[in-house]
C-alpha cells in the first residue's frame, strides 16, 4: 500500500484542483441550480474530455490512459471541494470499470473508445428500493428466442437523466435477494419501452426513476455472464464505492475550511468565535476525523491499482467513514456560521444537500458498517 | 534505489535473518507474558531467564535501539535495514527484548540536546536496558500547565541543590535514574525551568507509590529534599529545560501511537468480538447476536483500522520528506479513545464474566481486561490530557487564537 503520490499522481491532482477552482467553482452549480439546467453540463463534459478525464480507467487500446484509480481519485476530491457536477464518476468510473472488467472484444471495441472520448455517458441502474440492495434486484428479464425482455422499474439512478447508455441488473432466475440470476445488460437510451423520468433532486445534481416496459435486448447486450452479473458488479460498486468517497472527502476538506476561515474572521464577544474553546475542540476533532478518512480513502484506492485481496474490506471502511464524515462536516458547517448557515446565498447549505446524496449513493454507513463486519467474520 | 543498494539490503537481510535464527531464544518467539515483560535496570529479576539472555544479545548487537549511531552503542542501522530487521523480527515473532522510557522517549532527546560526555555515559547503558529511567515532570501544582513547575533547583557553585515534589512518576520506586524537570529561575515561566538527571539512591530522594483504580501502583509520588547532583548532570544550558522538555513530550506522544499504550494490553485477552460471539451468542449466520452491539464493535474496528493506516501514512510521508506534523498530532488523541473504546467494548462483551476483581471462579484473562479497561481510563490523562492535545490542534495546527 502507499500513501505517497507519485510525481505523475501529484501533477494530475494539481491540474484537477486548479481546473475545479478555475472552471468548476461552487458559484458555477449555483448558476447550472438557478437556469434549471439540473446538473446537465456540456461545457464541463466538453473540458473533462479535453482533458483526458474520462479515460483514466480504460486501457491504451481503447483511448484511454490507463493511469489507475488513484490518479482517478485525485480529481474526483478535487471535484468534491467544488460540489461539481459532473457524469466522471459515473461514466468514467463505473461504466469505464464496467466494461474494462467484464465487456467482450465486441462490446469494449465498441464503447470504450467512446466513454474515453466524451461522446458516450453511462449510468448503471441498479437500485429499485430507496436503499442501496444490490441483490434486491426484481426487475424481469425475460428469454424471448434471440435475447431477453426486460420489465421493472429502476429509481433515483444518478446521472440517468443524461446517460447514452445504460448498465441495467435484471433479474434472469431466482428471487428478489438472491445473489445468484441476476444479469447485466447494455441499453441505449432511446430503446423501445425505455423511459427516463429526470428528477430534480436536492444537490442540484439531478438523476433519473427508468421505467422498462417490455424492453428487447439481444444477448449481444448482456455484459457478462448470465445470472452472474452480481459477481462483475460486486467489483464494480466497490470502485464506485471508493470513488464517491473520494468526492465526499473533497466536499469534506472544502466544508471543514470553509468553516476554519469563519472562526478566524467572526467576533462576538469581542473575540474572534475561534478562541471559543468550545468550537477548538470541535474543530480539532472534525480534524481528526478527515485526517483518518483521508488515510482510509487512499488506502482503498492504492489496494484497487495494486490489486490487493483486500479491496471490498476497504473500499466498505472508506465509504463509511467518508459518509459519516461528510455528514458530520457539513453540519458543523452550518452550525458554526450561524444564521448565515441557513441562508440560500451562503455555500454551507450546499455542501450539506450534497453530503445527503454523497452518502447514500452505493451505501451509506450503516450499509457499509455491516459489509465491513460480515467479511471479517462478525 | 540502485541495483547495488538492493543487493546490500538483501545481504543484510540474510545476515539479520541468520543471526536471529542463532540468538533469538525459543521462548522469546511466543507471545509475551505479562510477568515476563523486561524494564531493565539494577533491580530486574528476569522472571525468564532466556529474557536476559536475549536482553545481552540484542544490547549487545546494539538492535534494542536499531538506529541509534555506533559509536554510543546504537545498531547504526539506515532506516531501510531497520525496516528489514523489523521485518525479519516480525516473521519469527520475537518478543521485544526491553520496554524503556529511556528507548522511548528520554535517548532520543539526549542524543538531540546532550553535550559528548552525557552521550557516552548514559546512551549506551539505556541500549543495553542496564539503566532504568522514569520521568519527573508532573507536580502537584503543574499538570496540563506543566511550565507552572515549582522544584527547586540552585546552583550551589560546584552543585545543584533540589528541593521539591514530582507526582504520578510512573514506576520511581523501580528505576535507576531520573530525568527531571526543575526550576532554575523563579522570574521567569518557561525559561526558568531547566533539564536535570540524577541517580534515584542519590541522599534524599523518596518515591512512595500510588495505587491506582486498577489496583496496581505503577506511580509514585516523589520527594527531593537538599538532594545534591553534580553540575555536568544538566542537560542543554540552564533555562533551556523548556525546549527539551517538549521534544521529549513529543517522542512519548508518538511512541504511545505507534505502539499503542504499555501495560493495558494483557496476554490471553481476546477481541470485543469474540467476547461477544462467546457470551452473548450468534445468530444463525453465526454473527454476534446482538446487533446492537455488534455495530458498535464493527465502529470500533474500523476506528482502529483508520487509525491504523493514519499511522502507517504518516510514517510512509515523513519517510518521503513530506510535512507530517498535522498528521502525527492526532495520533495520541485517537490512539487513547481508541485504547478506550476497546476496553469498554472488552467489558460490555464480557457481561458478569468481566466484573471478578481476583481470587477464583474468573478467568485470569477476564480479570486482566477488567484491570486493562481501568487502567485505559489513564490512557486520556498521560503524556498530555485529551483536552490538551485538542488545544494543541487547534491553536498549532488549525491556527486559531487564544481567547483574550
Ligand atoms: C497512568 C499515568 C501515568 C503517568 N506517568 C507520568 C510520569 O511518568 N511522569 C510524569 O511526570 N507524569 C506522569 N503522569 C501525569 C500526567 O502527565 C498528568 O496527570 C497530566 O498531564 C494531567 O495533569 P493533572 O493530573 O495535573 O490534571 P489537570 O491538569 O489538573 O487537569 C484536570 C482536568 O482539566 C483539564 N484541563 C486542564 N487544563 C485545561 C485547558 N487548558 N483546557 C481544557 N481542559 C483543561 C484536563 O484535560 C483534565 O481533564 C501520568 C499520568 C497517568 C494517568
Amino acid at each position: 500500500m502507499t500513501f505517497v503520490l507519485t510525481e505523475d499522481q501529484q501533477m494530475l491532482r494539481d491540474t484537477a484542483m486548479s481546473f475545479a477552482r478555475d472552471t468548476l467553482p461552487v458559484t458555477h452549480l449555483r448558476e447550472l441550480r438557478d437556469s434549471g439546467a439540473n446538473g446537465v453540463d456540456p461545457m464541463a463534459r466538453e473540458k473533462l474530455a479535453e482533458l483526458g478525464f474520462f479515460g483514466v480507467l480504460i486501457p491504451e487500446e481503447h483511448g484511454g490512459s490507463d493511469f489507475g484509480l488513484v490518479g482517478m481519485g485525485q480529481i474526483l476530491e478535487a471535484q468534491g471541494r467544488t460540489l461539481a457536477a459532473t457524469p466522471l464518476l459515473q461514466t468514467g468510473v463505473i461504466g469505464a470499470s464496467a466494461l474494462t472488467l467484464g465487456g467482450s472484444q465486441a462490446q469494449k471495441a465498441e464503447w470504450l473508445a467512446k466513454i474515453a472520448a466524451g461522446e458516450v455517458l453511462t449510468a448503471l441502474a441498479l437500485d429499485e428500493g430507496a436503499h442501496h440492495n444490490p441483490a434486491g434486484v426484481a426487475t424481469e428479464a425475460e428469454r424471448d428466442g434471440q435475447g431477453y425482455t426486460l420489465t421493472g422499474a429502476k429509481r433515483y439512478v444518478p446521472d440517468g437523466h443524461q446517460a447514452d447508455l445504460f448498465i441495467i441488473a435484471a433479474r434472469t432466475h431466482g428471487e428478489p435477494g438472491d445473489s445468484h440470476g441476476i444479469s447485466l445488460f447494455l441499453v441505449p437510451k432511446d430503446a423501445v419501452g425505455l423511459s427516463v423520468q429526470a428528477l430534480n433532486t436536492v444537490d442540484s445534481h439531478g438523476a433519473a426513476h427508468l421505467s422498462l416496459d417490455g424492453v428487447h435486448v439481444d444477448d449481444a447486450q448482456l455484459l457478462g455472464d448470465a445470472d452472474k452479473g452480481l459477481d462483475l458488479v460486486e467489483p464494480v460498486l466497490d470502485r464506485a464505492a471508493i470513488a464517491q468517497a473520494c468526492e465526499a472527502l473533497g466536499s469534506a476538506q472544502a466544508a471543514f475550511d470553509m468553516t476554519l476561515e469563519y472562526l478566524n474572521t467572526r467576533k462576538q464577544f469581542g473575540q474572534l468565535i475561534g478562541s471559543f474553546q468550545a468550537l477548538q475542540h470541535r474543530a480539532a476533532k472534525l480534524f481528526t476525523e478527515l485526517e483518518m478518512t483521508r488515510s482510509c480513502v487512499a488506502a482503498a484506492l492504492s489496494a484497487v491499482d495494486e490489486k490487493a485481496n483486500t479491496i471490498s474490506e476497504l473500499a466498505s471502511l472508506a465509504k463509511a467513514r467518508a459518509s459519516e464524515t461528510v455528514h458530520l462536516v457539513s453540519n458543523e458547517c452550518v452550525q458554526m456560521h450561524g444564521g448565515i448557515g441557513m441562508t440560500d446565498a451562503h455555500d454551507s447549505g450546499l455542501y450539506m444537500k450534497r453530503a445527503r446524496v454523497q452518502e447514500a449513493l452505493y451505501g451509506g454507513a450503516s450499509f457499509h458498517r455491516d459489509r465491513y463486519a460480515r467479511l471479517n467474520g462478525y | 534505489m540502485a541495483d547495488g543498494d538492493m543487493q546490500t539490503l538483501e545481504a543484510f537481510r540474510q545476515e539479520a535473518r541468520d543471526w536471529l535464527e542463532e540468538n533469538c531464544p525459543p521462548s522469546m518467539r511466543t507471545p509475551m507474558k505479562d510477568d515476563e515483560i523486561v524494564w531493565g535496570g539494577r533491580r530486574e529479576t528476569f522472571t525468564n531467564p532466556e529474557s536476559k539472555l536475549w536482553l545481552e544479545r540484542m544490547g549487545e548487537k546494539g538492535w534494542t535501539a536499531p538506529m541509534w549511531p555506533a559509536e554510543y552503542g546504537g545498531g547504526g542501522l539506515t532506516p531501510e535495514e531497520n525496516k528489514i530487521l523489523q521485518q525479519e523480527l516480525r516473521r519469527i515473532k520475537a518478543r521485544p527484548p526491553l520496554f524503556s522510557f529511556g528507548l522511548w522517549m528520554f535517548g532520543p532527546a539526549l542524543l538531540e540536546f546532550g553535550n559528548e560526555e552525557q552521550k557516552k555515559r548514559f546512551i549506551p547503558d539505556i541500549v543495553k536496558g542496564k539503566t532504568r529511567w522514569c520521568q519527573g515532570y508532573s507536580e502537584p501544582g503543574a499538570g496540563s500547565d506543566l511550565a507552572g513547575l515549582q522544584t527547586r533547583c540552585e546552583d550551589k557553585g560546584d552543585h545543584y541543590l533540589i528541593n521539591g515534589q514530582k507526582v504520578w512518576t510512573s514506576y520511581a520506586n523501580e528505576a535507576d535514574w531520573i530525568f527531571c524537570l526543575v526550576r532554575t529561575d523563579r522570574t521567569k515561566k518557561h525559561e526558568g525551568i531547566s533539564f536535570i538527571l540524577f541517580d534515584m539512591e542519590s541522599e534524599g530522594v523518596e518515591a512512595r507509590p500510588i495505587k491506582l483504580i486498577s489496583g496496581a501502583s505503577p506511580f509514585c509520588e516523589t520527594f527531593f529534599t537538599d538532594v545534591k547532583v553534580p553540575k555536568d548532570q544538566l542537560v542543554g544550558e540552564e533555562g533551556q529545560g523548556w525546549t527539551i522538555a517538549k521534544r521529549l513530550l513529543q517522542f512519548e506522544r508518538s511512541s504511545i501511537s505507534a505502539g499503542g499504550f504499555g501495560g493495558t494490553g494483557g496476554s490471553g485477552i481476546l477481541g470485543p468480538e469474540e467476547y461477544a460471539k462467546m457470551h452473548v451468542g450468534t445468530d444463525n449466520e453465526g454473527r454476534v447476536a446482538d446487533g446492537d452491539l455488534r455495530g458498535r464493535i464493527t465502529d470500533h474496528k474500523m476506528y482502529a483500522k483508520a487509525f491504523s493506516l493514519t499511522v502507517q501514512r504518516s510514517t510512509e510521508q515523513a519517510k518521503a520528506g513530506q510535512e507530517v506534523g498535522h498528521t502525527a498530532s492526532i495520533l495520541k488523541y485517537g490512539a487513547a479513545k481508541m485504547n478506550q473504546d476497546r476496553h469498554e467494548l472488552l467489558i460490555e462483551a464480557l457481561g458478569t464474566e468481566g466484573l471478578g476483581w481476583d481470587g477464583e471462579g474468573f478467568e485470569d484473562s477476564a480479570k486482566k481486561a477488567t484491570r486493562g479497561w481501568l487502567r485505559s481510563k489513564g490512557n486520556s490523562i498521560e503524556g498530555g490530557t485529551s483536552e490538551i492535545n485538542l488545544n494543541v490542534i487547534a491553536k498549532r495546527v488549525l491556527g486559531l487564537k487564544e481567547h483574550q
